[in-house]
């Protein structure tokens, strides 16, 4: 399995010479997704705790960094993490209100759709922060404003965070945080009554899910160029940071990458061949399908069919 | 900022809070019943809007009059997604509950983007534009109609759960499903049903509410999360609680658009929310916790 992943990071690191800048662009949205999925997957997968308002993280990152960046010209290298320091914050409200007064299931839902909701609210009233209209970044091609002539490196930059947060998430796995975390999505009152720190082991990892999902917000930023409070902090976008993982296997450390592969490129292919004649909702009715079909047959995702395929051939 | 001006708000929001009423009692009574969350609460609503519109506008019926057409295509609707998705997910874990609610709400959502375009629309009425004089205040007769409506629908809604037999084993099955198996009840019937009033009930706010707000696909989530709002507010399960839950969050959205910007009116459920969910999870009108 080791040389597997081994030869296909080799692949993916010469790829970009042979891409066109049509594929080029997939494949950004592929690491992209896969790592907004991974940040999602430590507090909903691994955590048990489904938040359906991870767009909130995104929007607050990507508006602090563009923000600092417009008017001090702070460079969105060191905004990127002031940005994901203010999500985890603010990751840190909702998980201290949620969990301090024992919200679970569907009341968590809830509460982070309801936060993610005041936030784009809130920032589409607000004049500084350009409104409804939102906020336009100028392209300079500067390198220290996050800004690239040639989409390769973009292309990097998505790889390079998509390993970063595969390498946190292994890590979190090892630690007893990561024990924690299982233990309380299996049976939190167990967990409890074992003597593990429930309201802490969640309180972390949606700080540090937040806070990776706040970074990945100066990306988004910076690779569209534009910014508007109801795709940066709507629940279309975070639906589709929730599918990702629950298609490739929530919960386990190759699912939002696996279910990035599988998701994205169909959801590019369908919107630029089905949105360009006109039938804009038909990539969506695709994906709804795809969602109830996941859940009817696979209701534990793609990687684990596919670990146990393996394993079988393995043993024969 | 007058006395008078937030009278007219309240009373304007209050006429409307019947079909939030409506909406919110549909989702706590599917909820009730079968423990599933319907995140395509909303855009059952909007298929009922668009029967609505289509019926006026092709045979010239008012929305007034067509609502129970619409809602009892709302209720097939809901049978069929009832038989065919929800029966088979009944005993998975929450999460993929609502990930499954979450594919139909993108199907039915975008499906009326592909038939009917993302343009908004207004079912034509009759009674669109009459008022009548209260003093100093003017009634929307359109809004008097469809509170007096709701009001109708959903006495009926009651002396069926409360009166008939199979209402009875609704809310016998709603309160212990397998006390309700023990008995002989054949529950899978009753879950089919009640997904069914649900939805009807849905459909005909839907078909109600296109007669006196524009409405488009993109409408569709934003009423999810409102009914949502709704029933915690008023409190999970409780009928009662969502319909007066619905009025409330009505006139209070009204107070809002009047005392903040129109477009900050949502800001003021999704605070209440979050208050509620922090200091009285169990909802105003709830009364047990389970």
């Amino acid at each position: 399995m080791k040389w597997l992943l081994g030869i296909a990071l080799l692949i993916l690191l010469v790829l970009p010479n042979f891409l066109g800048s049509y594929l080029l662009t997939v494949f950004i949205f592929i690491f992209f997704y896969a790592y907004l999925g991974q940040a999602w997957n430590l507090l909903g997968g691994y955590g048990g705790q489904i938040s359906l308002g991870h767009a909130a993280f995104v929007g607050v990152g990507a508006y602090t960094s563009t923000y600092l960046a417009m008017t001090y010209r702070l460079s969105p290298w060191i905004g990127m993490f002031i940005g994901g320091a203010a999500a985890a914050l603010l990751g840190a409200v909702i998980g201290y209100l949620g969990f301090r007064f024992g919200l679970r299931g569907f009341y968590f839902i809830l509460l982070t759709v309801a936060f993610a909701e005041i936030c784009r609210l809130i920032v589409a009233h607000l004049e500084a922060l350009g409104g409804a209209l939102g906020l336009f970044i100028t392209f300079t091609g500067d390198p220290w404003q996050f800004q690239f002539s040639d989409n390769r490196y973009y292309y990097y930059i998505a790889l390079g965070l998509m390993l970063a947060s595969m390498g946190i998430v292994a890590a979190v796995e090892r630690t007893r945080m990561g024990t924690y975390l299982t233990a309380v999505r299996e049976d939190e009152d167990a967990s409890e009554a074992l003597g593990v720190n429930t309201f802490g082991t969640k309180l972390a990892a949606i700080v540090l899910s937040a806070f990776l999902t706040g970074v990945g917000g100066t990306f988004y930023a910076n690779y569209l160029f534009s910014l508007q409070p109801n795709t940066a902090f709507g629940i279309p976008l975070s639906v589709e940071i929730i599918l990702r993982p629950i298609v490739g296997g929530s919960g386990t450390l190759m699912g939002p990458i696996l279910g990035s592969f599988i998701l994205s490129p169909l959801a590019e292919l369908s919107r630029s061949y089905l949105a360009r004649g006109g039938l804009s909702g038909v990539h969506l009715i695709v994906y709804g399908s795809l969602l109830i079909a996941v859940v009817l047959f696979f209701p534990r995702g793609a990687y684990p069919y596919l670990r146990d395929l393996f394993r079988k051939r393995g043993a024969a | 900022m007058t006395l008078t001006l937030l009278a007219q708000a309240a009373l304007n929001g209050f006429l409307f809070g019947g079909l939030y009423s409506l909406m919110a009692v549909g989702l706590s009574l599917i909820f009730g019943v079968l423990r599933v969350i319907n995140m395509a609460h909303g855009d059952m609503m909007v298929w009922g809007s668009y029967l609505a519109f289509v019926l006026a506008l092709r045979l010239g019926l008012d929305p007034f009059v067509s609502f129970g057409l619409c809602a009892a295509a709302l209720f097939c609707l809901g049978v069929l997604v009832q038989r065919g998705l929800v029966n088979r997910v009944l005993d998975a874990p929450h999460e993929m509950q609502i990930l499954l609610m979450l594919g139909v709400a993108l199907v039915l959502e975008n499906l009326a983007l592909v038939v009917f375009g993302p343009e908004t629309r207004r079912s034509e009425s009759a009674y669109g534009l009459a008022t009548v004089w209260l003093g100093p205040l003017f009634v929307d007769v359109a809004r008097l109609i469809t509170f007096a409506l709701t009001l109708a629908f959903s006495l009926a809604l009651y002396l069926f759960l409360f009166r008939s037999d199979m209402g009875r084993l609704i809310r016998a099955a709603a309160d212990n499903a397998y006390g309700a198996l023990v008995i002989g009840a054949n529950v899978s019937r009753i879950y089919t049903v009640a997904f069914g009033i649900g939805a009807a009930c849905v459909g005909a706010a839907g078909a109600l509410m296109s007669a006196l707000l524009p409405f488009s696909p993109a409408a569709a989530f934003p009423q999810t999360v409102t009914s949502f709002n709704i029933v915690i507010i008023g409190g999970m399960g409780s009928l009662f609680g969502a319909f007066l839950g619905g009025i409330l969050v009505a006139v209070a959205e009204s107070l809002g658009a009047v005392l903040l910007v129109p477009s900050l009116k949502e800001l003021v459920s999704f605070i209440l929310l979050v208050l509620i969910l922090l200091f009285r999870p169990q909802g105003l009108f709830g009364g047990k916790t389970r």
